[in-house]
């Protein structure tokens, strides 16, 4: 029998230096039409009582598969095909359903990724907090219940907590559904908490805060923390072990410190290179190395052609901007009841300007007005007051041809690379339609404009006959850009445009962008949440908060000296960068 | 939400009219004369016709007719048939029945749709989702009739558990039958939306995050799936509660029932204006009534939706 081959868990030597949850081995598959799809192939990691441990990836690596396999959270395709889960010495994998319900919630806790759609939108908070506590700690009087309710939420960091009981998801921001989802996942006092991504969704200042609370929280209540992410500086900051995972198998573990300082596995060694709030760190630095090692380098490795390019740059712009910013506006009337209005200032007397050929970043968290100025720049909203000046004609009022002409001249990129590609067009003619639109060419010189973006973009010229769902997302945004570039713009207005992708994809489109530039004499407004993305590519930076610019230098004046203390807390936001990197 | 459900009703006024007006203008316009057709192949005094002409207002011009008939309306009088009959006697005649054989088809197929569509959608992929695909499939492809004569024949004519025919005062116990079939088609749709629905929420986030909370599935799936799925199978019941009174038709003449349907179809053969005119008015209002009532069960089942503007 199998039982001499497997170590013999016994309870009795179970102490606290014993591990609370192993995992040994673990596959995990998903059946398809295709037969069996392995997502997680032989993974082995130990957790330790009161430990964090994190979980870094990139997605499809199969971190989160192997969270939910704990547990049994799996698609009904999705199945433990070897392996052993052990928590307490208990093989999880083996459990009756009934026996799995008792562990969920009361021994392993969970907080999911993705706070928008993680609460039912058809009951109210009070409903969905108490009915985790209900299963879980047996039967409890109503009243019992509801003041556990609202200790769990006020614990959770919702202080007005019995005022929103009755008070529905969609009435809550983000920042508080994701507090819920963690008041959930801790109501019982679970001995392991499982928390996914669960603040990737969120703006950086929000994310500190909560993962600060679920900090505490975790501590004082002595819970072991299970963490996955994508991000590696959050990982490094927030857990002493690190687990790195890469299509389906664990590459390296250890201490945190010791894998950042010393990361052994290529692809752990290319995650550090290309974690951006790192990278950021070394735009000073590469001033005194050489780097040469441009196979595996992302955004990191090219830092010394990209201080190059930003030099030269300095030195050709002209004295004059070509978009210039004069104290804009954009009041929005937002209808509340019957014929009342409440008006917003979106954007409160913005002013900048952006000179030909570098880049200025917009940085603010979400709500902050940052995407209004995109769009007024645009030319996709109207100015409330103020003015905006395009290489020295005022745009404001532009209309019919002279609209188009503007069009051609100044295109956007926007944040989600699945939602702004028409699925039913190939890409052959998502590139082309611009042109079709303006009317520029033949077709056979359309095509011939197509071969061309698509060779700048880097993507091969078989590529035209795809649809975007047989794409990768980092394939798309290069879509998106051979899009934007197709009618040889000036300038072109990014809005997140790589917010949306993982740290090497986006290291690459970076790269990309900022070639494109030197190559094409771009001009580029970037608008983004992410400070460790705007040291890689921006000259100046404007820092926005609630529709006012608080703060406007070089990046590199920004980065050294922030004057307020809105820039310093956004600064000080940003994971991982209190830390020292090894590559 | 008071508010809304009083400008709703306010809505309902130029539907109303526009209604009438629109049933009025084409009753108007069918082809032949109904009072020759009266008459058949007998011509009668040509007096007798100008004076039937003359009561039933049709030597007057067409809007004139309207206005006598709207204003006839408010007064509670709304006309007579032409063999003499008060048109709010026949009403009064036939709409319950009708309502009892669309309302027992409406409980039918709802809570039998509802409920294999839950099962189907939770076992999607095995045989109780196939077979109920493949039955539905079946009641939508084969026309009501086919299953009415069939139903009437195995269950009447040859079990014997119910009558071919429902008596003229139409009981409930009679009317499951008819119910049955009229609920047939319905029940296959709201079948099918009730699957697709239920196995789209399966997979959503937070039915995942319930079950980490450590629920028990029947409680995943009452609490977290069921109420989330109803709201497309709601607009759908809504819209059906119309169609249900109309679409009796055939169902009620292969049950020899006296209801809506027929007594429609025998005026617009006639060209009775004031007759087919009124029964269409009252269905108006029932069709605008059952939308309204669907609308604030919307929001009871999806707080999310709001009707404060």
């Amino acid at each position: 029998m199998s039982q001499t081959v497997i170590e013999p868990v016994s309870t009795a030597v179970r102490d606290e230096n014993s591990p609370l949850l192993e995992i040994r081995d673990l596959e995990v598959g998903f059946q398809t039409q295709h037969g069996v799809v392995p997502a997680v192939r032989g993974v082995n990691l130990t957790l330790y009582p009161g430990q964090t441990l994190a979980i870094v990836g990139e997605s499809g690596s199969g971190k989160t598969t192997t969270a939910q396999a704990i547990i049994n959270l799996l698609a009904n395709t999705g199945t433990v095909t070897a392996g052993q889960i052990l928590f307490e010495g208990r093989d999880l994998t083996t459990l009756k359903p009934k026996e799995m319900q008792d562990v969920r919630g009361r021994l392993i806790g969970y907080v999911p990724q993705d706070p928008m759609s993680n609460l039912n939108p058809v009951w109210n908070i009070g409903f969905q907090v108490e009915e985790a506590i209900r299963a879980n700690g047996g039967a409890m009087s109503r009243k019992a219940a509801k003041l556990r309710t609202i200790e769990v939420l006020k614990e959770a960091g919702l202080s007005d907590a019995e005022d929103r009981l009755k008070q529905f998801p969609h009435q809550f921001s983000g920042g508080m559904r994701q507090r819920v989802l963690i008041g959930i996942g801790l109501s019982a006092r679970p001995k392991l908490l499982i928390a996914d991504e669960p603040t990737s969704a969120l703006d950086v200042t929000v994310q500190r805060q909560i993962l600060d609370h679920l900090a505490t929280l975790t501590r004082d209540y002595g819970t072991s923390v299970l963490f996955i992410t994508h991000d590696l500086g959050l990982a490094a900051e927030r857990a002493e072990q690190l687990v790195v995972m890469y299509k389906g198998k664990v590459v390296e573990s250890g201490p945190s410190q010791e894998i950042l300082a010393n990361p052994q596995h290529p692809y752990t060694q290319r995650l550090v290179a290309a974690a951006p709030s790192l990278a950021s760190r070394r735009i000073q630095s590469a001033k005194h190395s050489v780097a040469v090692d441009t196979d595996v380098s992302a955004a990191g490795a090219n830092d010394q052609v990209l201080v190059n390019r930003a030099i030269e740059r300095e030195q050709a712009a002209p004295a004059k901007d070509l978009i210039s910013v004069q104290g804009i506006s954009k009041m929005y009337r937002i209808r509340t009841k019957g014929f009342k209005y409440n008006e917003l200032l979106a954007v409160n007397d913005v002013s900048f300007g952006i000179k030909k050929g570098t880049t200025t970043a917009l940085v603010g968290e979400s709500g902050s007005g940052k995407s209004t100025v995109a769009k007024l720049i645009l030319q996709l909203e109207s100015i409330t007051s103020g003015q905006i000046e395009f290489d020295g004609q005022d745009v404001a009022g532009l209309k019919g041809a002279d609209l188009l002409k503007f069009r051609r001249r100044v295109q956007p990129v926007f944040q989600d690379p699945y939602g702004s590609l028409d699925p039913q067009y190939n890409v052959g003619n998502t590139i082309a339609e611009p042109l079709l639109a303006h009317k520029v060419g033949t077709a056979k010189e359309r095509q011939a404009r197509v071969r061309e973006l698509l060779d700048q973009v880097s993507l091969p010229w078989a590529s035209r006959h795809r649809y975007p769902s047989e794409l990768s997302g980092g394939q798309r945004q290069r879509i998106a850009i051979a899009r934007a570039l197709a009618l040889k713009p000036d300038v072109l207005v990014l809005d997140e445009a790589v917010s949306a992708l993982d740290v090497l994809v986006q290291g690459q489109v970076l790269n990309l962008l900022t070639e494109l530039q030197t190559e094409l004499d771009l001009t580029y407004l970037f608008i983004t949440h992410d400070l460790a993305v705007v040291r890689l590519v921006a000259d100046n930076v404007c820092v926005m908060q609630q529709g006012r610019i608080v703060e406007a230098a070089t990046t590199d004046e920004v980065f050294d000296n922030p004057r307020q203390s809105y820039t310093q807390e956004l600064l000080a936001a940003i994971p991982g960068g209190n830390f020292e990197f090894g590559r | 939400m008071l508010w809304y459900t009083g400008k709703r009703l306010l809505q309902m006024i130029p539907v109303f009219f526009g209604a009438t007006f629109l049933i009025y203008f084409m009753v108007f316009s069918l082809p032949g004369d109904p009072i020759a057709a009266l008459f058949g192949d007998r011509q009668p005094a040509p007096g007798v016709i100008e004076q039937l002409r003359v009561q039933y207002h049709l030597d007057q011009p067409f809007i004139v007719q309207y206005f006598i008939y709207i204003g006839g309306f408010f007064h509670g009088d709304l006309g007579t048939t032409y063999s003499g009959r008060a048109v709010s006697d026949v009403m009064a005649a036939a709409f319950p029945i009708t309502a009892r054989l669309a309302l027992l088809a409406l409980f039918f197929e709802s809570v039998a749709g509802i409920l294999v569509g839950l099962v189907a959608g939770l076992r999607k992929g095995k045989l109780f989702d196939a077979s109920a695909l493949v039955v539905s499939l079946l009641l939508i492809s084969v026309p009501t009739f086919v299953i009415g004569f069939i139903l009437q024949y195995v269950f009447a004519v040859k079990l014997g558990w119910a009558r071919t025919t429902v008596s003229s005062e139409a009981p409930l116990s009679e009317l499951i039958l008819p119910a049955i079939v009229l609920a047939s088609v319905s029940f296959a749709y709201i079948v099918r939306l009730t699957r697709a629905s239920v196995s789209e929420n399966l997979g959503a986030d937070f039915v995942r995050t319930a079950t980490a909370k450590g629920l028990s599935r029947r409680r995943v799936v009452t609490v977290h799936v069921l109420r989330n799925s109803l709201v497309p199978v709601v607009t759908f019941l809504g819209v059906d509660l119309g169609s249900l009174m109309v679409g009796a038709i055939v169902t009620e003449g292969i049950f020899n029932i006296n209801g809506v349907g027929g007594t429609v179809y025998k005026a617009i053969k006639l060209g009775e204006g004031p007759t087919v005119v009124s029964f269409i008015a009252v269905m108006v209002v029932i069709f605008v009534l059952a939308n309204l009532l669907v609308d604030l069960l919307y929001a009871a089942l999806d707080p999310r939706i709001r009707y404060a503007k």
